[in-house]
């Protein structure tokens, strides 16, 4: 898997496009935008590492919106952290690769990688209000934004920052944005937040944003809203985005491709709608079986018997085990591998 | 349907708030809840959906009993909690519990298993202090938690087995009715799992009614008998659960369908949602409060305010439902 992870964007994209979806020639050739391999992150002491991230590769080419899923503790967000920098002591991070954009993160001194965190790679949350500082307007906090992560023009004249202020809110469809400019958060609906919050996020010109949750906490007129906006500015800004979430309709909908993570691993991936429509992961199926809309006519819902991991009863073998019906003497005792080709790859010794 | 089956009616149900204007202001009026009628069998699932601001949380407190509704009635097995004095209040409120959304905030973080369970008990003088341990070990086996588990306390359980606890917590007076806000909405989609079955296996053991508070469609087809929507303090429609997902009549509800995501299909093929955001309740809106978000509005709907009807199973209130 890690060895053509290189190569595996272009594949999967023209994989994607015989299934009708608009891809321009140019981009199947073009090389990944972001390229992980082997990413580990750790908490805890040297002697008794909790292995929040463990292993994973992840590979998103310009423009593709890739969806990251699994449930609470799977090590979605940590990844993104660690994509961002902003593991903090006593966490570690460590990779065989990490390239974005043709820079490698890995050897980049830290001040670049400051500049790429926020500009080149943006990232908003589930809860907009709580990311907002309540005590400036949404023009200040938009002004700001400019002033760090803005071209040249932007970062030396206010009166250039307050045209592109506003040209953003009306990017993101927010009604009357000159009144808005001069709006505090607590103002805004939870909605109009969000659209602050990626206007925010688009001001530096990202080539990838990471998306965590970002619909979790609003109602589902507007999360239908803020994702119509997402895929807009994904293709007019030809900005890929990593979406976070465990929602996997929002994905289904949404994304171009899935990676199914479970207690820090990825479990499954591959393009959207195959993944859905014939999991071979015994997990991914699972959880698309616990949806209620796949027990329509039953009385009860099929489960996942069990609980995710802890920290210090990890499995020795697949991750899995103690939970998959499946599972076998061989699947206690030893860890699968990630195996399959780059367009869908599946952790399991039998595979569904 | 006879009256006796009936253990929770609501009519015409009224709950305003004063609210203050701000210094010298003076005081406005927040229609929180206006005039809302519904009915809920004994041992049955009615599950109100609706986006932030519509009343589900309003009805919610009218219906435990923490608030008196402003107008209207409600009535449970008959007898009207909206105008009953503090001592029929204090009898009728242990046979309505609530289980909340989120089980990390609903457990006091001081107090174990055991204690969390018997308090209610302790608070209405039920039982020895012995009867109560052996009700408290009893519930916990029948929710799914071990023996072993009284001793110990919230933050050492997960989030789906907190959300059990305060189920057994909500059932051990016996009640008949339980209110649960959004139960499941916080929980991982496997665990989300477990607590729906377990909450459709209590209901058939105990024979307990659900007024279920869900913004989760999916969840709602699951679980409920009947659904009944709320837009702005009204209900804008509702009926059975198999008339209102086979065909919704309320545009509100048509969009709330659409705006739902689904497996297999892509975003663009969702159709039309309700555009902008749900108004706040502080707005006064003329005519049907769907108005300023519904795509198929005519003049009509300026200055009427469209009255429930009855049409084929469902009851909707839009004056073009039945166009």
């Amino acid at each position: 898997m890690s060895a053509s992870a290189a190569t595996g964007s272009s594949i999967n994209r023209a994989g994607a496009s015989t299934m009708g979806q608009s891809i321009a020639a140019a981009e199947v050739e073009a090389a990944p935008l972001l390229d992980i391999v082997d990413l580990h992150v750790e908490f805890g002491t040297l002697q008794r590492p909790v292995r929040a991230v463990d292993g994973i590769d992840l590979s998103i080419a310009p423009a593709e919106v890739v969806g990251l899923v699994g449930e609470s503790g799977s090590g979605k967000s940590v990844t993104a952290l660690a994509l961002l920098d902003l593991v903090e002591a006593p966490g570690r991070v460590r990779a065989k690769r990490m390239v974005f954009g043709g820079r490698d993160l890995l050897t980049a001194p830290v001040d670049e990688r400051r500049a790429i965190a926020g500009r080149d790679i943006a990232m908003i949350f589930q809860d907009p209000l709580a990311s907002l500082d309540p005590c400036y307007t949404v023009g200040y906090q938009l002004d700001e934004a400019l002033r760090l992560h803005g071209n040249e023009r932007e970062r030396a004249s206010t009166s250039v920052r307050r045209d592109r202020a506003l040209e953003l809110l009306r990017h993101v469809e927010i009604a009357d944005p000159r009144a808005r400019l001069r709006a505090y958060p607590h103002q805004l609906s939870g909605g109009m937040a969000q659209r602050v919050m990626i206007a925010t996020a688009i001001a530096g010109r990202p080539q990838l944003l990471i998306a965590d949750e970002p619909t979790t906490a609003l109602d589902v007129t507007v999360q239908a809203q803020v994702l119509a906006l997402l895929m807009r500015l994904r293709s007019e800004l030809r900005m890929a985005v990593l979406l976070i979430t465990h929602d996997l309709a929002v994905v289904a909908e949404t994304a171009d491709r899935v990676i199914v993570m479970y207690a820090g691993q990825v479990m499954e991936m591959g393009p959207v709608p195959q993944l859905f429509e014939t999991p071979r992961h015994p997990y991914t199926r699972a959880l698309l079986d616990a949806l209620p809309e796949h027990n329509v006519g039953r009385a009860r819902l099929r489960t996942i018997r069990g609980v995710v991991p802890g920290a210090f009863d990890r499995p020795a073998g697949c991750l899995l085990a103690p939970r998959c019906e499946f599972a076998t003497e061989l699947c206690v005792a030893e860890r699968p591998a990630l195996a399959g080709d780059t367009t869908r790859a599946v952790r399991c010794h039998f595979p569904l | 349907m006879s009256e006796s089956s009936r253990l929770l009616e609501a009519r015409d149900l009224v709950r305003h708030y004063r609210l203050s204007k701000g210094f010298m202001r003076g005081t406005t009026v927040v229609r929180a809840l206006d005039g809302v009628s519904f009915t809920l069998e004994h041992g049955r699932t009615l599950a109100v959906v609706g986006e932030s601001g519509c009343g589900k949380s309003t009805l919610a407190r009218q219906v435990t009993m923490i608030e008196t509704p402003t107008a209207g009635e409600l009535l449970l097995d008959g007898q009207d909690v909206a105008h009953a004095d503090r001592a029929l209040r204090a009898r009728l409120r242990p046979q309505v519990q609530m289980v909340f959304q989120n089980p990390y905030a609903s457990l006091n973080p001081r107090r174990t298993v055991g204690a969390l369970l018997e308090e209610p008990l302790e608070i209405h003088r039920r039982g020895t202090r012995r009867e109560r341990r052996d009700r408290a070990l009893a519930m916990m086996d029948k929710v799914g938690l071990r023996r072993e588990h009284y001793g110990r306390y919230p933050h050492m359980f997960s989030g789906g087995q907190r959300q059990r606890i305060a189920v057994a917590r909500a059932l051990m007076l016996d009640p008949r009715l339980v209110v649960a806000d959004e139960p499941t909405s916080a929980l991982d989609v496997s665990i989300q799992a477990q607590v729906l079955n377990l909450l459709l296996d209590l209901q058939q053991e105990f024979g307990i009614a659900y007024l279920f508070i869900a913004h989760n469609l999916q969840v709602v087809r699951h679980i409920a008998d009947a659904v009944l929507v709320m837009y702005l303090g009204k209900a804008v429609e509702q009926g059975q659960k198999e008339a209102i997902f086979a065909r919704p009549l309320h545009p509100y509800t048509q969009a709330l369908f659409a705006s739902t995501p689904k497996l297999g299909r892509s975003r663009r093929a969702a159709g039309a949602t309700a555009p902008s955001e749900p108004p706040s309740p502080l707005d006064t809106i003329s005519g049907c409060a769907f108005r300023t978000r519904c795509p198929r509005a005519i003049d009509r709907c300026v200055v009427d305010v469209p009255a429930p009807r009855r049409i084929g199973a469902l009851t909707v209130a839009c004056h073009r439902a039945d166009e």
